[in-house]
């Protein structure tokens, strides 16, 4: 099979040093979903940017289609669709007269335009809506104008950057599913999302992107059977507690090493511990608890999310940025890392 | 959402020599002019309000400065009436080109301006685009201006040709500088910055000009200025059009000569603002 993207060793810098990328390099087979998985500022948009032809990187290559994004960006053009983290339509138009305008802008015959955009706009449930100014929009009715503008010329590789951010759970679920029909049809996605569930659901394969650095890949399978089978999560009344607790159980450390457990982390009142035998160590944990008098006030075993992965692999939440969660201090654990910046998403304007 | 029709793959079409690459870009340029001008029948209260403020300079000078102003203006043989209309021309166009900045000020704001650079449309149909729908909103403000102006007293004393070539004048002048204020709105931080930051280079130009106010009676130090600024020869230049041989001979000129003077300085801002505005649409976006 074709690689339909490819990237090589991307660097970018912006002006006052902020290091946006800094050496990324990944494959997207044809055909498929691929995520690129990250907090803010994490550098997803600049890698989309570069490949949609509209930022020029610093180092590196980045192919689309086989076709270099910087020797024939012409070319990469008639390819390539983009739907942005701000739906990018015109407020002053209407629906039509949006996906009207892409149209010509991607030289369609006037014929292909017309029919193509009643095509579109009843696929994404905009047919009421399309002769109304885009004022009356909601923020779901204009994402999905976007992405109907993006699929305008039929484009064999369609960039979603953050298709999903800031939508409310329905609409989400809906644009989900038309980004799963566009796969059947043929057509390769790169998708960036910070929402880990969006990437496990769509993606095939993925790369974990944390200040412009791959720092994991694979499908996202692999990248939960790297953390173990199970996580542990205790509930504890209070965060008073729940620090007590994760103390009580890594204390000298030869608890965890005895159920298999990896570092346990804090969220909140929440403890979360990663373990091979989720019923061997709830046994273990639980006797170990009933010791030292803690009565936790949930126990639940359940199976790692992404969530979990980008913590073991960055020390930090995803959300980490917001300054959400902590990750304690135990024997031999990672050292914490900076949150992410938001810094990229004010260069990208 | 239905998933029902799913699209196959084609993508655009791609331009292969130099004509088809020529027609393209006319057409681009073209549809993203439409896309400019619909956006202004879609705020129809902002074009109102932006011609009612010409037609209030008319009104003011007319009636309120017109009777002590116009006993200048009529010395030299020149009613007052005919000889604001070019003033007022130049001032409302010159005003009216600082859309220019606002509009592209808001596309890079809002991100429409990077959705264009992923498409495969010409580079500069943006700029061709939003600098052709302004020059198109000019004529219009124009035309209601030239009713105005007949409503309070200004008459064709030339020819209607004149006059016309005089209006032209003025517009070929607006859209040179329109390139200028695309320059202001690829460097502002947001529409409203670029709305204002146009407010101190225009107004000094326009008024210390000869559009309102004969330049002889300004102080000594101020006329060097008034008289050779290219607002003041652009305004001579139409005036002298519009009203005849006697407005080019308070101007201390020919027609001849003035429209040939406002005609190279339009071309020479032109050549310098329209590089300039694509230099920076380039390193903007």
């Amino acid at each position: 099979m074709t690689d339909a993207i490819e990237v090589v060793d991307l660097e970018k810098t912006f002006k006052g040093a902020v290091r946006a990328l800094d050496g990324v390099s990944f494959t997207v087979e044809e055909g498929t979903v691929f995520g690129l998985l990250g907090p803010n500022g994490a550098g997803k948009t600049t890698v989309v940017r570069i490949l949609t032809t509209i930022l020029r990187a610093d180092a590196g290559t980045a192919r689309v289609l086989g076709h270099d994004v910087e020797a024939e960006p012409e070319l990469v053009r008639t390819l390539i669709g983009l739907a942005g983290q701000y739906a990018a339509v015109d407020e002053n138009l209407t629906g039509r007269e949006n996906l009207t305008m892409v149209g010509r802008l991607n030289h369609l015959p006037k014929t292909v335009v017309a029919s193509r955009g009643v095509e579109l706009l009843e696929q994404f449930q905009l047919t009421d809506a399309a002769d109304r100014p885009l004022k009356t929009y909601s923020g779901g009715m204009r994402r999905r104008l976007d992405l109907a503008a993006a699929l305008l010329a039929r484009p064999s590789v369609l960039f979603l950057d953050e298709p999903t951010t800031g939508l409310d759970p329905q609409s989400r679920n809906d644009l989900w599913a038309v980004i799963e029909g566009l796969v059947d049809g043929g057509t390769t996605v790169l998708l960036t999302t910070q929402y880990l569930e969006e990437a496990d659901r769509l993606a095939s394969r993925l790369v974990v992107v944390d200040q412009g650095r791959v720092i994991a890949e694979g499908t996202p399978a692999q990248l939960k059977a790297d953390l173990g089978s199970t996580v542990l999560d205790i509930t504890l009344a209070d965060p008073g507690t729940a620090a007590r607790t994760a103390e009580e159980l890594s204390g000298d450390g030869v608890l965890l090493a005895s159920i298999g457990a990896k570092a346990p982390t804090l969220v909140g009142t929440i403890l979360e511990l990663p373990v091979d035998n989720g019923p061997a160590a709830a046994i273990e944990i639980l006797r170990r608890l009933d010791q030292v008098g803690i009565t936790p006030s949930g126990f639940t075993l359940r199976e790692p999310s992404l969530d979990d992965v980008f913590l073991s692999l960055t020390g930090h939440k995803a959300e980490a940025a917001n300054g959400q969660s902590a990750e304690l201090p135990v024997p031999g654990g990672r050292g914490r890392r900076r949150g992410g910046s938001t810094t990229e998403s004010r260069e990208a304007r | 959402m239905t998933t029902a029709s799913l699209p196959t793959v084609s993508g655009a079409p791609l331009a292969t020599g130099a004509v088809a690459k020529l027609r393209w870009a006319l057409a681009d340029a073209w549809t993203v002019t439409r896309r400019n001008l619909i956006a202004y029948t879609r705020i129809p209260e902002a074009l109102f309000f932006s011609t009612i403020q010409p037609v209030m300079f008319v009104l003011l000078f007319r009636f309120v400065f017109g009777g002590s102003i116009g006993h200048f203006t009529a010395a030299e043989g020149i009613p007052y009436p005919d000889y604001l209309m070019a003033g007022i021309f130049v001032q409302t166009m010159a005003f009216g080109s600082v859309s220019t900045s606002v509009g592209l000020a808001e596309d890079l704001q809002k991100g429409i301006i990077e959705r264009f650079r992923a498409l495969p449309m010409a580079r500069s149909a943006v700029l061709a685009g939003r600098t052709t729908a302004d020059l198109i909103r000019n004529v219009l403000v124009a035309l209601i201006i030239t009713g105005v102006g007949f409503a309070v007293g200004f008459r064709i004393t030339t020819g209607v040709p004149e006059f016309l070539g005089g209006v032209a004048l003025t517009l070929l002048f607006a859209y040179a500088l329109s390139w200028g204020f695309a320059v202001i709105g690829l460097s502002a931080s947001n529409s409203e910055t670029a709305q204002v930051m146009a407010f101190p280079l225009l107004f000094p130009l326009t008024f210390a000009s000869s559009a309102f106010v004969p330049v002889n009676t300004m102080p000594g130090w101020l006329q060097g200025f008034a008289n050779h600024q290219p607002v003041s020869i652009v305004i001579n230049a139409a005036r002298s059009l519009m009203a005849g041989p006697k407005a080019a001979h308070l101007a201390g000129s020919t027609t001849t000569s003035l429209v040939i003077q406002a005609v190279i300085w339009c071309l020479v801002l032109l050549a310098v603002l329209a590089p300039l505005a694509v230099w920076r649409y380039r390193s903007r976006t």
